[in-house]
């Protein structure tokens, strides 16, 4: 490991703290505070990538995070600049896009010898034909031009992201001195201000220019002041007001009502030929490397422009020449020589500056707008939007970034009210001071040459934008498309502006006709898993579901909820309610109690048929409508005293029946209150020949077929439970529908399956039970257009109520104009099961209609299924063609259910 | 779409509280005709401005109010529940 300087005053390394980790298998020394680009620097790496796609060799450039030449995979993801990226013992750190190796790359041969046939767009000129070998070029390029792989399994993702909302007074974004001051005055205005920077230590650039204890001490007062101060935090971008930052394991979402924006400047790099070479870097970079890793950058420097050769000789580096401007940067591997205009020099460092550009993406996404400002030779802020305010070099004021930063800081917390007419005093002081700050700049030259280049992220050099504005591509955004300069990893960072010049010098058009390309998010690099938040689906549970696990039973989704397929055996289950009886989990239908004065008037008005006329102790099926007159949901109606109703609804539909009944209520604004239980409720369903036998033993409730009939409601203890108990045709045999208190779940459960010959059975053969008795099941065998009359249950349609109910009109146009298809049971003669969506054809050939549901019954030994069929068709023993893949099925329609048509033992 | 909006019941929440009930559309009166009935159910006014409608508070009281709101701009001018 090579020497460090030493101690540097705002140095963040900390010597007495080794630590190791890999790059490419070889193991690196590094120091607590290093960066992986730091201690690789330090250990004398100088090639961090290859070119994207000339594949020449790049090397630091800016050390601050924005350009692509340094992007590694760490722990096998892709992405990750190692310039900014902290070093962590035992990382395991590659090179992205060489083969075989970083120092060896078999596609450098483009560079050299392949230079003619790759102008821009060469994939679409040169590999398109063959057009049946294009997925080969493809793969090959994919390959060539990658930014690495990225893991291909959910397995694999690391991240578990937590989304975090915020909500505060002020955001500011950036934490360099004029947003750290920015931050201070309006907190110190009674604001509650976020102030989010990527560095992993607020204060921008105070920290390599020599000002490290300034930095601490508006950090320490932005503390107590009360600032949230999020460190390591880039702003991904701005949506409607919310701001997304990403920190670590955390995706802050940070809404404010005032947004300053300190985003800094980018200090741009020189457009010369080789100025790609590892070797020439910005002044920035040289900077950082010293003050804050103790790194001598090389050992005889060059300087073009800005003024670090004081801070390089301090350094103990050797200042061989300093000028205005550079003609080329020789060398293969590395900088050997640079071509001045006094004389061509040795050196390994060529510091070039190309000046700052603010950084204006995140404020123009806020609704900022930027002009060419010919004074400052950049893009510059013009307008901002209402209550978003810039500070520091965004908004032009680099040398007084503290002021600028309080005034933007005064100004937002003014435009909340907080503060007094002192603070205007204030605002206008300080505006005074900056109205004094007039700094003028004009970019330097861009110097032509095939190996100039404007892009580094993509590889675009001036000869390529020159030739793509001769081939037609002459507006930036045009250009852009088609070189994809300003489309790589640095978001336009490097290139913004030498893009826009090259295309004005080109076309000949002034810059502010050129104009810059639109900056979309995410202004950061961020993984997609940051955004994808936590790999994890709620569920719902029954509170029966640990006794359906210890039963073996085949769990699988139904809707939001974990339910019991099967317990291994589906049809013996379905022929166990058939033979004795029968045990299913029906905690999942939903429950609303609706209760008051005027119940029974509202949910007649809501339900075709009438609820009122029910006595207490009796229920009805019900099928509720949209205005539309179309079936929306289904469930049963008990009355259990003269103002309380209770309503089930289908398993997923509760929520959106709550909110339809909900809804009206408003309207109507009667007097009744609507309470959601499902939660709270436990249910199962006891069905079969034997079922009132078995209920009977553990309860005293008198279960007669008289004292308890079909279509009753009892409230009763069972197995010391207080319970419901509904008796409805559920599954076609006697059935009671129990349901209690969620916590007695278990316990009555395991109490009823111990009082006689009763058997778990799951949601298949439920499916099947309902299917022999055509019982439909919303969603499944109708969709939004399905009316009650084409569905078969028309039945609970009573048109003739005198009072209005909703989707009266239509259902009484519906009952009038009957549908071109209905809801019918068929049965398939040769024994296949034909799958649910086959469609059903006419005589001709064409589709008419489609299968809904189709089991087999081994009961009834026949293959069973509902269909929707045209209405010709509809009568028993009509002949229908199902067209089932390359099958083709002949069944027969019919309209009663297959099993006990006449409901004679559901009624027992 | 990211927004705040006011419950009259709960105050300021995210927008992915609630739930959007459709623009406020009085139903037709008396003995509409079959056209009036389907403009009624099938066609929207679909304002480019300031419209009243419907919100559900989903996530928080379930109860429905009223907003005026601005399709365009997403700004609430005015939330309450109704007369």
């Amino acid at each position: 490991m090579s020497a460090r300087l030493p101690t540097q005053p705002g140095e963040i390394i900390d010597r007495g703290r080794p630590l190791r980790f890999t790059f490419d298998g070889r193991t690196v020394n590094a120091l607590e505070g290093d960066t992986i680009g730091s201690a690789l620097y330090a250990a004398g790496r100088r090639t961090f990538s290859r070119g994207f796609k000339y594949h020449r060799r790049r090397g630091l450039l800016c050390c601050a995070g924005q350009c692509p030449n340094c992007l590694v995979a760490v722990d096998g993801a892709p992405g990750v600049r190692a310039c900014t990226e902290p070093a962590r013992e035992g990382m395991r750190v590659e090179h992205l896009n060489a083969r075989p190796g970083l120092e060896l790359d078999a596609m450098e041969l483009v560079d050299l010898v392949g230079r003619p046939f790759t102008p821009p767009g060469f994939y679409y000129k040169t590999f398109i034909r063959p057009r049946r070998l294009w997925p080969l070029y493809e793969k090959a390029l994919r390959h060539a031009a990658g930014l690495g792989r990225l893991p291909e399994h959910q397995g694999e993702r690391r991240w578990r992201t937590e989304y975090r909302r915020r909500h505060a007074d002020v955001l500011v974004v950036g934490a360099g001195a004029a947003g750290l001051s920015a931050a201070i005055a309006a907190a110190e205005l009674g604001a509650d201000v976020v102030l989010v920077d990527e560095g992993p230590e607020p204060g921008g650039r105070l920290l390599w220019e020599g000002h490290a204890a300034r930095a601490r001490t508006l950090a320490a007062r932005a503390r107590a002041a009360g600032v949230e101060v999020l460190a390591a935090a880039p702003a991904l971008g701005h949506f409607d007001g919310l701001v997304a930052v990403w920190q670590g394991s955390t995706l802050h979402q940070v809404r404010a009502h005032e947004h300053v924006f300190a985003t800094g400047a980018i200090e741009q790099p020189l457009v010369f030929p080789g100025n790609d070479l590892p070797g020439v870097m910005l002044s920035g970079a040289v900077r950082r490397l010293i003050a804050r890793y103790a790194i001598a950058p090389g050992r005889r420097a060059a300087v073009i422009g800005a003024g670090v050769a004081d801070v390089l000789r301090a350094a103990g580096v050797e200042v061989v020449a300093v000028a205005d401007a550079v003609l080329e940067a020789r060398g293969r591997r590395h900088l050997r020589s640079v071509v001045l205009p006094q004389g061509e020099f040795a050196c390994d460092l060529l510091v070039v500056s190309g000046g700052e550009v603010p950084a204006t993406a995140l404020v123009t996404q806020s609704g900022g707008r930027t002009a060419y400002d010919p004074d400052r030779g950049h893009f510059a802020l013009a307008e901002l939007p209402a209550h978003v305010w810039a500070a520091g070099q965004l908004a032009g004021h680099g040398t007084a970034a503290e002021c600028s930063g309080q005034l933007a800081g005064l100004r937002a917390a003014r435009s909340l009210g907080r503060g007094d007419d002192g603070s205007d005093t204030r605002v206008a002081d300080v505006q005074a001071l900056l109205a004094r700050e007039q700094e003028r700049w004009s970019p330097p030259p861009i110097r032509p040459g095939t190996r100039s280049f404007v892009c580094l992220c993509e590889d675009v050099t001036v000869k390529d934008i020159g030739q793509a504005v001769g081939e037609g591509f002459d507006s930036l955004e045009l250009c852009k498309r088609f070189t994809t300069v300003t489309m790589g990893p640095c978001q336009g960072r490097m290139c913004q502006l030498a893009a826009a010049r090259c295309v004005s010098e080109a076309t000949g058009a002034p810059l502010d006709q050129v104009g810059s390309t639109r900056a979309r998010p995410p202004w950061s690099t961020v993984p997609l898993g940051v955004l994808a938040g936590r790999p994890s689906e709620p569920a719902k549970r029954t509170p029966l579901h640990e006794r359906h696990r210890a039963l073996g039973a085949r769990i699988a989704w139904a809707g939001d909820w974990r339910r019991p397929y099967d317990y291994g055996d589906p049809e013996g289950e379905a022929l166990a309610v058939h033979r004795s009886a029968g045990l299913i989990d029906v905690s999942t239908l939903g429950k609303l109690l609706v209760r008051g004065p005027q119940a029974g008037e509202f949910l007649d008005r809501l339900y075709p048929n009438r609820v009122s006329t029910l006595k207490p102790g009796r229920l009805r099926y019900g099928v509720l409508t949209s205005e539309a007159g179309r079936i929306m949901d289904d469930g049963t109606v008990a009355r259990l005293d003269e103002q309380t109703f209770y309503v089930t609804t289908t398993s997923g539909g509760v929520a959106g029946v709550e909110q339809w009944f909900s809804w009206w209520l408003t309207d109507w604004q009667l007097d009744v209150t609507i309470t959601d239980v499902t939660q709270a409720l436990a249910a199962v369903d006891l069905a079969g020949p034997r079922a009132r036998e078995i209920l009977g033993g553990v309860t005293s409730l008198d279960c007669g077929p008289e004292a308890f009939a079909y279509l009753d409601v009892r409230q009763a203890r069972v197995a010391g439970a207080p319970c419901l108990l509904l008796r409805v045709g559920f599954v076609g045999e006697l059935s009671y529908e129990l349901h209690f208190p969620a916590a007695h779940g278990e316990h009555v459960w395991d109490a009823i399956l111990a009082a006689g010959d009763v058997r778990p059975f799951g949601l298949e053969p439920q499916r099947l039970l309902r299917l022999q008795k055509q019982h439909l099941i919303v969603g499944q065998d109708t969709d939004s257009e399905s009316t009650p009359f084409a569905a078969g249950v028309g039945w609970a349609v009573k048109l003739e109520r005198a009072e209005d109910f909703v989707g009266k009109r239509a259902l009484r146009h519906a009952a009038a104009h009957p549908s071109e298809t209905v809801l019918v049971g068929f049965t398939v003669a040769n024994g296949r099961v034909p799958t649910e969506g086959a469609v059903v054809l006419d005589e001709r050939g064409v589709p008419v209609g489609q299968v809904t549901s189709a089991r087999r019954s081994r009961q009834l030994d026949r293959v069973i299924g509902m269909a929707w069929v045209p209405l010709a068709l509809a009568e028993d023993g009509a002949a229908v063609t199902i067209s089932d893949g390359a099958a083709r099925l002949h069944g027969t329609v019919v309209t009663e259910p297959f099993h006990d048509p006449a409901g004679v033992l559901m009624r027992s | 779409m990211s927004f705040l909006l006011e419950c009259p019941h709960c105050g300021v929440r995210e927008v992915t509280d609630f739930a959007y009930g459709g623009e406020v559309r009085p139903g037709p009166s008396g003995e509409p005709s079959l056209r009036e009935r389907c403009e009624h159910t099938y066609f929207r006014r679909n304002v480019a401005g300031v419209q009243r409608e419907w919100w559900y508070h989903r996530s928080g009281c379930r109860a429905w109010f009223l907003a005026e709101r601005d399709t365009r701009s997403n700004e609430v001018h005015w939330v309450g529940v109704p007369a």
